[in-house]
């Protein structure tokens, strides 16, 4: 594996598959009493985000607690501007104080790529912008695998607001890196430009109508719900929330459809739900979904992709 | 009276003697001239009219930690320039006579490449009100191009009352073509597969063509001169191919950057490569070099467009549109054009001297090699290979896109007014 994780598409299958056995053991630990272990000790970790989070930041900040590395938080509002610090002032201030890896998780695209050009650390993307974010696509790699088992022709369909989703661009690269089909879904204004030739290139599917790929020759094992950003909504999409719903929500019909077809069929989401947009309460919390497995989850994969970038190659699994 | 003997350059292909005298050239061709006399030993490089170029960024005043008119002026020269456009949106903005007047100055008082002030079309480059385009033309600076760059005239009220307004005085609307709109206030990069993999705000090609195919709609009901800056995509090509098989009075220009590099390059998120109108695919470049060597497009302009460091390294969306362009536009658009056959050396010549100076309305450059022409000129050696070192330039910034790159064709000396300002890279000051 590279120093850095920046994006899915660093990531080989057997990278994928060495963090995700590494996860399954950091997993154990979870359910320890004491979940403690001294793998990271002396090590620095900085949680750098440039933009509000909740799960993720807790997430990489327990990971790193639980392997006895010494975590700080730092926030910073993400310059919208190109007045004020710049980006590299800004990283390069927390890079003179010989920190192991940087964290980082910002509200603009590349941000992580650029960072990782200018410093020591190891970077990990923790979110940039609506580009990538890389450990979610291994969470939700992970949850897949502790249900269905190897991915090779498994059918995930993902489900949203494509174009500003970052969760959606590395969790293509990852499923299908893992041998997954993937079918991606939304209304064609929040289909990212050029997804045809992307999609092609790339190996996935795409659609504008969801009922009839839920109802395709091609049973879904899972389905992904996309939050749709209601901050970046600025502008109209999509005519009404109502409507959105109509056509791409996961609903207590569709959910009933789909277990008709197959019983064991997956539901997941990355959180935050927009509960009654994207998705039925009914659906969120059926015996099919898996939204909470996806966090716990989260926080064995962080712990595992810490491990991989800084425990060094003498004690890599 | 300063006099200079250039011998044995090709003027049009043959080789011959130019004789300048007091600013002037008075000989062409076997020329007996006294011992003593300044000899420019010329064997083996062509002498063209210097070069011109419409869109220029100097950023003085109010941006001096990024250029100067002193610092732009050098790297003009070393450029093989001998007249630059200076676009009007410095702080602040160039809308009056007299700011207009104060960058005429600054520049004669540098004296190595006449600067000449771009006017703004509207006050302040806000779009509403139209800036003293009469009073801009009637000043000392005699400004005939004019331009909101940077920004569009979005409104076509305002467009089609500027166009009208100006004819009197033989003005012409440089139009930075962008649907604000359309393109959205975050657009950083071509709208294509590349921005949607990295998740960068999209500036779609149409955001471009829709107003260039209204601007010449308005010139050709306004009967007024319209001038479309940095070309970028194919739509607009077919456009502006148009329009003058229609008699439209419009031209159009393309940078060495939009001919030669693609939107490919910002898949590094590099901030270097960003620019607007964006970097484009492949498809695009090729139609401008095409309507390039036929004519359609009329000139190459650098849109020169320096920034300090500390404004480019940012996130690609927040940091600064724009990449240098005139020491390297020569050497960029004869590889490319020249070198590899699509074009001549007079085809270049009437892209980045002629029709420029044309359009800008300068009686003094883009003139041919005549006894009486004023001798604006350059020397270049077309067999030269030349690797582009950011370091090296005379800018003050380093965003520069083409640095580690190789080209053939380099300027060996510029002269303006009979006086060498730049010879093998370095400035000479009088």
């Amino acid at each position: 594996m590279r120093k850095h994780l920046v994006s899915s598409a660093d990531l080989t299958r057997a990278d994928i598959e060495s963090i995700l056995a590494t996860a399954a053991s950091m997993h154990d630990v979870q359910r320890r009493e004491v979940k403690k272990l001294p793998t990271l000790r002396g090590r620095t970790i900085i949680n750098f985000f440039f933009e509000d989070s909740t799960r993720t930041r807790s997430s990489f900040e327990i990971a790193g607690k639980w392997m006895s590395a010494d975590t700080i938080n730092l926030s910073a509002k993400g310059s919208s501007t190109s007045k004020g610090e710049s980006l590299r002032d800004s990283v390069q201030t927390i890079n003179a104080m010989a920190v192991d890896a940087l964290v980082i998780r910002h509200n603009q695209s590349g941000a992580c790529q650029q960072v990782a050009g200018w410093v020591d650390a190891s970077v990990i993307n923790a979110g940039d912008g609506t580009h990538e974010h890389p450990t979610q696509a291994l969470l939700d790699a992970y949850t897949l695998r502790s249900r269905l088992g190897d991915l090779d022709g498994k059918h995930v369909v993902i489900v949203g607001d494509l174009t500003h989703s970052r969760v959606f661009r590395s969790n293509v690269l990852t499923l299908t890196t893992l041998g997954a089909r993937v079918t991606v879904v939304a209304p064609p204004t929040l289909m990212p430009a050029g997804i045809a030739s992307w999609a092609e290139r790339d190996g996935f599917a795409t659609g504008w109508d969801l009922d009839a790929v839920l109802a395709g020759d091609d049973i879904p094992d899972a389905v992904m719900m996309l939050r749709v950003q209601r901050e970046r909504m600025s502008g109209g999409f999509f005519p009404t929330p109502r409507e959105y719903t109509v056509g791409y929500g996961l609903t207590r019909p569709r959910v009933e459809a789909l277990r008709a077809r197959k019983d064991g069929v997956l539901i997941m989401h990355p959180g935050p739900m927009n509960r009654g947009l994207e998705i039925s309460a009914d659906a969120a919390e059926s015996p099919n979904s898996v939204i909470l497995d996806q966090v716990s989850s989260g926080l064995a994969v962080r712990m595992a992709v810490l491990y991989h970038l800084l425990a060094g190659e003498e004690t890599a699994a | 009276m300063t006099e200079l003997l250039i011998t044995g350059a090709r003027l049009s292909g043959t080789p011959g003697d130019v004789l300048i005298r007091g600013g002037t050239i008075v000989e062409i061709g076997r020329v007996d001239a006294p011992a003593g006399i300044e000899r420019l030993d010329a064997d083996g490089l062509d002498l063209l009219p210097g070069f011109v170029d419409l869109h220029t960024h100097l950023r003085e005043p109010g941006r001096e930690d990024a250029e100067t008119i002193a610092s732009g002026s050098a790297a003009a020269a070393v450029g093989g320039f001998t007249a630059v456009l200076a676009m009007a949106n410095t702080d602040p903005p160039t809308d009056t006579a007299e700011a207009a007047e104060l960058i005429l100055d600054r520049g004669r008082a540098v004296g190595i490449v006449e600067v000449i002030p771009v006017g703004a079309v509207t006050k302040a480059l806000a779009g509403q009100e139209l800036a003293e385009l009469g009073l801009m033309a009637r000043s000392r600076a005699r400004v005939r191009l004019f331009s909101d760059d940077g920004h569009c005239v979005q409104d076509a009220r305002v467009m089609r009352r500027a166009l009208e307004y100006l004819k009197p005085f033989g003005g012409v609307i440089s139009q930075h073509a962008q649907d604000s709109n359309l393109a959205g206030p975050a657009a950083c990069c071509h709208e294509g597969e590349t921005s949607g993999r990295l998740g960068l705000p999209g500036w779609p090609g149409a955001a471009e063509s829709v107003i260039v195919a209204r601007d010449v709609q308005l010139a050709r009901h306004t009967a007024s001169r319209v001038h479309i800056a940095h070309v970028s995509t194919a739509e607009s090509v077919e456009i502006i191919r148009w329009a003058k098989a229609k008699g439209i009075a419009v031209t159009a220009e393309v940078t060495p950057h939009h001919l030669a590099l693609g939107t490919e390059l910002v898949a590094g998120y590099d901030p270097t490569f960003k620019v607007n109108p964006p970097l484009r695919p492949t498809t695009d470049q090729e139609s401008l070099r095409a309507a390039l060597a036929d004519g359609t497009i009329d000139a190459v302009a650098t849109d020169h467009a320096p920034h300090a460091r500390h404004d480019k390294e940012h996130t690609f969306e927040a940091a600064a549109f724009g990449m240098l362009g005139l020491e390297t536009a020569f050497s960029v658009v004869h590889d490319l054009m020249v070198t590899s056959g699509r074009m001549t050396m007079t085809d270049l010549v009437h892209r980045m001297s002629v029709n420029p100076a044309r359009i800008a309305g300068l009686d003094e450059h883009g003139r041919g090699l005549d006894v009486g022409a004023p001798a604006n000129l350059v020397l270049v050696d077309p067999a030269r290979r030349v690797t582009v070192d950011r370091a090296a330039s005379w800018s003050l910034s380093r965003n520069n896109p083409w640095h580690g790159m190789s080209f053939t064709g380099a300027v060996h000396t510029t002269i303006l007014r009979g006086r060498p300002t730049a010879h093998d890279r370095k400035v000479i000051h009088a």
